[in-house]
């Protein structure tokens, strides 16, 4: 008995909908049973808010008087490097882009306390923006020179695009080393003085669906406090990964690609990080609708944290150098409780990805839904499942010569 | 017994003399130095903990007065920004004194000033600069 996307959006029309959170969907499913939870729930809402490093804006400004062709010149956003390869007044801006004033990590660990994400964060809360560009000059675009403030309400598209987002799980990081390392997944402690990790667990979308049955390209989603859609699979997007026999992927696996229109969303779901020693980044709040078609994704939507296995992976050695060991597994249950235990020592917990906020988008996803004002859609098409043999292939460029970095 | 953490000011003047040592000698006060730097222009900022009777404690604290040495509580100068912070709790194991703590329900943190010891981790680490010390005004 099974039930189609039109039929679920016209009982949303009808504002008859049944829409559960992901969390709620484990009590269901443990009361009822998959068979009648199928049967009774519509949606399942998931939510993620974390730091998501591949993502960024473009824009458009308009055309200034006389007329500028950024592409091919130079642009800054409060002093912070835009992207300007495109045609004349199209400008794209990376989260991760620093002035390039800021001393990095020459003064380690690097504060990093601005970068494109915080820009991203202002421009959205209607911040002015300092924009100063410089361009060559052409006899159809013959300015050299602008420097003015832009504000998001005055520009034409202004849209959210990130490539990867939504890491469908994620390493747990640690430090075998003796001295404390500062990381992408934070500030590890030396010998296993801690273990981070990044994700929302049960409440994550692409965990909900792990073999991305209703997650496609078109999906609507939330995203950044607005509406916005998968466009493709995240950059990395590697569905062969490993998956226990609950079908949920032990490792990073999945990844989507979203886009938005910026205009909609909201300083509260797009704020910039800095990450001491590492760089800055824009944390992202994503959620997405699961409609339960039949049993088999009711049953995948009733996830729990401890059905959910994360690596344990060493970012002092294993992780920089690209070895592939794995220290070991652990449940998100586990490491929501606080502190796990690694190679016999009892080690504390930090959880980078909001939790709280997760929810939050959950429940503001279910709200919209329940209201009328948010329909689901079907995909146009699949984004690679596990049967595409599709895979995550590591670095194969020819390189001229041996350089290998260390600190 | 009273225990309070307090932020004391000195001015120029008492930048090099012995002070804390008489919370000890005259008041029987217990100490503990959190923090202690001395400004550029030679004002003295410190934070402490300090221990003793109630009746000792007001005598101490007239004691530090009478100096001119300006007294204010610990947690007026920790600031968590709210609007800022979004409880993902990665700041809450890394707080040595659990001054930054979790719901166990609402999985939101939770912060306790009178906890604080002012060592700054948090500030350092926070992605969201949540966290905010102003101590050296």
């Amino acid at each position: 008995m099974a039930k189609t996307i039109e039929e679920i959006n016209e009982k949303i029309r009808q504002g008859k909908a049944v829409v559960v959170t992901a969390e709620e969907m484990i009590d269901i499913v443990r009361e009822k049973g998959v068979e009648k939870a199928a049967k009774e729930v519509d949606v399942v809402t998931t939510g993620t808010f974390g730091m998501m490093c591949s993502s960024g804006i473009y824009f458009n400004i308009g055309h200034t008087k006389p007329r500028i062709k950024l592409g091919g010149g130079k642009v800054y956003l409060n002093n912070v490097p835009a992207y300007a390869g495109y045609a004349a007044v199209d400008i794209f801006l990376g989260a991760t882009a620093l002035p390039e004033d800021d001393p990095r990590n020459r003064y380690y660990p690097g504060k990093f306390p601005y970068g494109g994400a915080h820009v991203i964060e202002e421009l959205v809360a209607g911040k002015d923006i300092l924009l100063t560009a410089t361009a060559y000059g052409t006899d159809c675009y013959p300015r050299k020179f602008l420097s003015a403030y832009i504000n998001i309400n005055d520009l034409n598209e202004a849209v959210l695009f990130n490539v990867r987002n939504a890491y469908q799980n994620y390493n747990v990081a640690v430090n075998l080393s003796n001295r404390t390392i500062y990381t992408y997944l934070g500030m590890l402690k030396p010998n296993l003085g801690n273990a981070n990790y990044c994700s929302a667990g049960q409440l994550s979308p692409l965990l909900n669906d792990p073999f991305y049955k209703t997650i496609g390209i078109g999906t609507r989603i939330f995203l950044g406090g607005g509406i916005g859609y998968i466009i493709w699979q995240g950059t990395q997007h590697d569905p062969s990964a490993i998956r226990g026999e609950n079908g949920v992927p032990k490792r990073g696996a999945g990844t989507i690609a979203v886009i938005g229109d910026l205009k909609q969303m909201s300083p509260s779901w797009l704020k910039g990080a800095s990450i001491i020693g590492y760089g800055v980044s824009l944390a992202v709040g994503i959620g997405v609708p699961i409609p339960i078609l039949d049993e088999e994704i009711a049953s995948y939507t009733s996830v729990k944290d401890e059905d959910i296995y994360a690596p344990i992976v060493d970012y002092s050695s294993s992780y920089p150098n690209r070895e592939p060991e794995v220290i070991g597994e652990v449940s998100y249950k586990e490491l929501r409780s606080g502190e796990i235990e690694i190679l016999g020592k009892k080690v504390p917990t930090n959880p980078l990805s909001s939790y709280a906020k997760a929810r939050e988008i959950a429940n503001i996803l279910k709200e919209w839904i329940k209201e009328g004002k948010f329909l689901l859609t079907k995909p146009s098409a699949p984004i690679p499942g596990p049967e595409s043999g599709v895979r995550f292939k590591p670095f194969s460029g020819k390189e001229l010569k041996e350089e290998v970095g260390s600190r | 017994m009273r225990t309070e953490r307090v932020v004391l000011h000195f001015p120029k003047h008492l930048a090099d003399k012995p002070v804390i040592v008489n919370l000890v000698r005259k008041f029987d006060l217990d100490f503990n130095i959190l923090k202690a730097t001395i400004t550029p222009d030679e004002e003295g900022v410190m934070v402490l903990e300090i221990t003793g009777e109630e009746e000792n404690f007001q005598k101490g604290i007239q004691y530090l007065k009478e100096l001119e040495i300006k007294i204010q509580p610990l947690s007026q100068d920790v600031i968590w920004n709210e609007t800022r912070c979004t409880h993902c709790l990665y700041c809450v194991s890394y707080c040595p004194t659990k001054a930054l703590q979790r719901d166990e329900e609402t999985y939101l943190v939770k912060f306790d000033p009178q906890k604080c010891i002012a060592c700054g981790i948090c500030v350092d680490i926070c992605p969201y600069k949540a966290m905010e010390i102003r101590l050296v005004v």
